[in-house]
């Protein structure tokens, strides 16, 4: 795995973007040619606080992404089931995920994947932790009676398949996952843990996401940080042809 | 894969590069637009999973609906208190010519005036839905003649009257029909202001108190009989006073009905009221203020004499007396040079664009949207 250690949220965010932005742009995708990104899941829609609404208002209406390549889980769809298969079967359909952009919950969990998930599981229906029910429970005014118990979520194995993954882990209540994740062995109890089996895994976290790590990784990892700095200095455009 | 669908839908405009109104604030977003009607996005985007077919650059401009102007006499030439034989067109012209100060609905006002004129004139000025040919007309505002003698300002004094014999009567036989209106100012100090203010607001009549010498109690009593709105506040009322704060203290007052807000016109022309003025009321009650012009027929002329209702008025650069003695007889500043000048004295930016309109017969007002 790859770990770049950014001083703080802003710092961390701006590289992860830049390196995306990198990502997509050295794959020269064109008409014919999609770059495919995956994003975990989140709540049912025709909420306020809603998976479609948070996806419009922090990444599609800032783009121009054709409507009919952006493929969201339907929490309200009559068959559940149906609709996690119909998309795993999108996603082989788009010759699958080129990078799996994706966050740490404090349990862990990469999605929804909760403790006890099997590392190689699909998209299905999946009942939330209360750990992840507490901390949605700040976009339903705290009221914990209104947060959603269930929600759809990728697998962690739709996730593997992906050809590149990057985590995204910041602020100190995240460390201990971050911890058991990278430094300790792959356990179900903390899925994101199964990417140490991935071939292409990279996390990006500022400083205080690293205090439960030992120095030693700490360490080792900033000292890369001029071989990471690579990935995303120089940072291309779309206007050079390459 | 697949394009977008329906070549039978209408096409979707998107203004970029603006800041619209949205919960009272000033956001940096994009309007979506179709046949007239704005659009949710998000719908649009996961539901029909359509995109603009046409992008318009704002050019970072602010993008906001159409201002609403509750009190305005007339403009343009145009008395609205005239018992012309085709009151229809100057309307109409008057319409037409304040969509470009920003104004997309009105309620065409008449002043204090004879029976015979309301007669004639309220039947020709019907409710009607605006276009570009011209802002809407939302019913028309009587500003009196039940109101105080001593604070009549610019109305003549022959024509006032009052509703003490019989009370809501008094009120139909003077106006004629009350079809077409949808405000009424009256002075509630005036005996039997009760029945007729309970009356008029059975009829979806949005009552206002202005012209009148009314101390806090007789007010009060008035929004408690259903009153809802304050005409030019500060002007042609008893001035505020801390121990009586008269018609001003409804801003404040803790004996309205549960629930209820009281609105109130003020005229930011520069000339009617202090900034400093706007500013106590603004910040005493920034939801309740609305921006109105009450422009006297001379707005859009020149210096000179003009008619208003049934008196002359000498115009001179931004400011209108009654001929001949120092009294303001309305404002000819239009509504944008009143929201700009409302900015320049409040600085605050989101507020003004709210205040300069409000839905009437409603107890809280919901800034609507533009069409077109």
């Amino acid at each position: 795995m790859r770990l770049v250690i950014l001083d703080n949220y802003d710092l961390a965010s701006e590289w992860a973007a830049k390196y995306i932005c990198n990502r997509i742009i050295q794959f020269k995708p064109g008409q014919d040619r999609y770059f495919t990104l995956g994003l975990p899941t989140g709540l049912p829609r025709n909420h306020p606080e809603s998976y479609h609404s948070y996806m419009w208002n922090n990444f599609f209406k800032h783009i121009d992404i054709d409507p009919n390549n952006a493929h969201i889980l339907d929490g309200n769809a009559a068959d559940l089931q149906a609709e996690c298969d119909a998309f795993e079967k999108k996603i082989k359909e788009a010759g699958g995920i080129d990078l799996f952009v994706g966050g740490i919950g404090p349990d862990g969990h990469i999605a929804f994947n909760e403790p006890g998930s099997s590392l190689v599981s699909r998209t299905r229906l999946k009942t939330l932790a209360m750990d992840t029910i507490l901390a949605n429970a700040k976009y339903f005014d705290g009221d914990l009676s209104k947060v959603p118990t269930m929600a759809l979520t990728v697998g962690v194995g739709t996730v593997m398949d992906a050809r590149e993954v990057m985590i995204l882990i910041t602020g100190a209540h995240k460390a201990f996952a971050l911890y058991k994740a990278i430094e300790e062995g792959v356990n179900h109890m903390w899925t994101v843990s199964a990417f140490q089996q991935h071939p292409r895994t990279i996390f990006v976290c500022d400083e205080d996401a690293t205090l439960e790590l030992r120095v030693k990784t700490v360490k080792y990892f900033k000292g890369l940080m001029h071989v990471h700095n690579k990935l995303v200095d120089p940072l291309y455009s779309m206007k050079e042809g390459k | 894969m697949r394009g977008g669908q329906g070549a039978a839908r209408a096409p979707v405009l998107q203004f970029t590069n603006c800041r619209i109104l949205r919960g009272r604030a000033l956001l940096r977003e994009d309007l979506w637009v179709r046949e007239g009607r704005i659009l949710d996005p998000e719908k649009l985007f996961f539901e029909e999973r359509r995109v603009a077919d046409e992008q318009r650059d704002c050019g970072g401009c602010i993008l906001a609906p159409g201002f609403i102007d509750v009190q305005i006499n007339g403009g343009f030439g145009v008395d609205f208190s005239q018992a012309a034989e085709d009151v229809g067109s100057g309307v109409a012209l008057v319409a037409q010519r304040i969509l470009s100060h920003g104004v997309t609905s009105f309620c065409p006002t008449l002043v204090t005036s004879p029976p015979e004129v309301y007669h004639k004139v309220l039947p020709q000025i019907p409710v009607k839905s605006g276009g570009p040919h011209g802002a809407g007309v939302l019913g028309v505002h009587l500003e009196g003649p039940f109101i105080s003698r001593e604070k009549r300002g610019a109305h003549p004094e022959a024509h006032l009257r009052s509703f003490e014999a019989n009370a809501f009567q008094d009120v139909l036989d003077t106006y004629g029909s009350l079809d077409n209106v949808c405000i009424v100012t009256l002075a509630p100090e005036l005996g039997r202001s009760h029945e007729v203010i309970q009356a008029l607001t059975a009829r979806g009549i949005c009552v206002s108190l202005g012209h009148s010498v009314a101390d806090l109690r007789a007010a009060e009593e008035a929004v408690q009989s259903g009153a809802s709105f304050i005409t030019h506040l500060f002007n042609a009322m008893l001035p505020f006073h801390h121990r009586d704060p008269g018609i001003v203290g409804l801003l404040t007052s803790d004996r309205l009905p549960p629930g209820r807000h009281i609105f109130y016109g003020m005229i930011a022309d520069g000339m009617h009221t202090n900034p400093a003025a706007l500013r106590i009321a603004h910040r005493a009650h920034p939801q309740g203020l609305v921006l109105v012009t009450d422009a006297v027929p001379a707005l859009g002329l020149g210096n000179g004499r003009h008619t208003l209702g049934q008196q002359e008025v000498e115009v001179d650069g931004l400011t209108a007396y009654v001929a001949g003695t120092q009294t303001l007889s309305g404002s000819i500043a239009p509504m944008d040079v009143c929201v700009r000048h409302f900015l320049q004295a409040t600085v605050t930016l989101g507020k003004a664009s709210c205040c300069g309109m409000k839905t009437l017969r409603q107890p809280c007002g919901e800034a609507p949207m533009v069409r077109n």
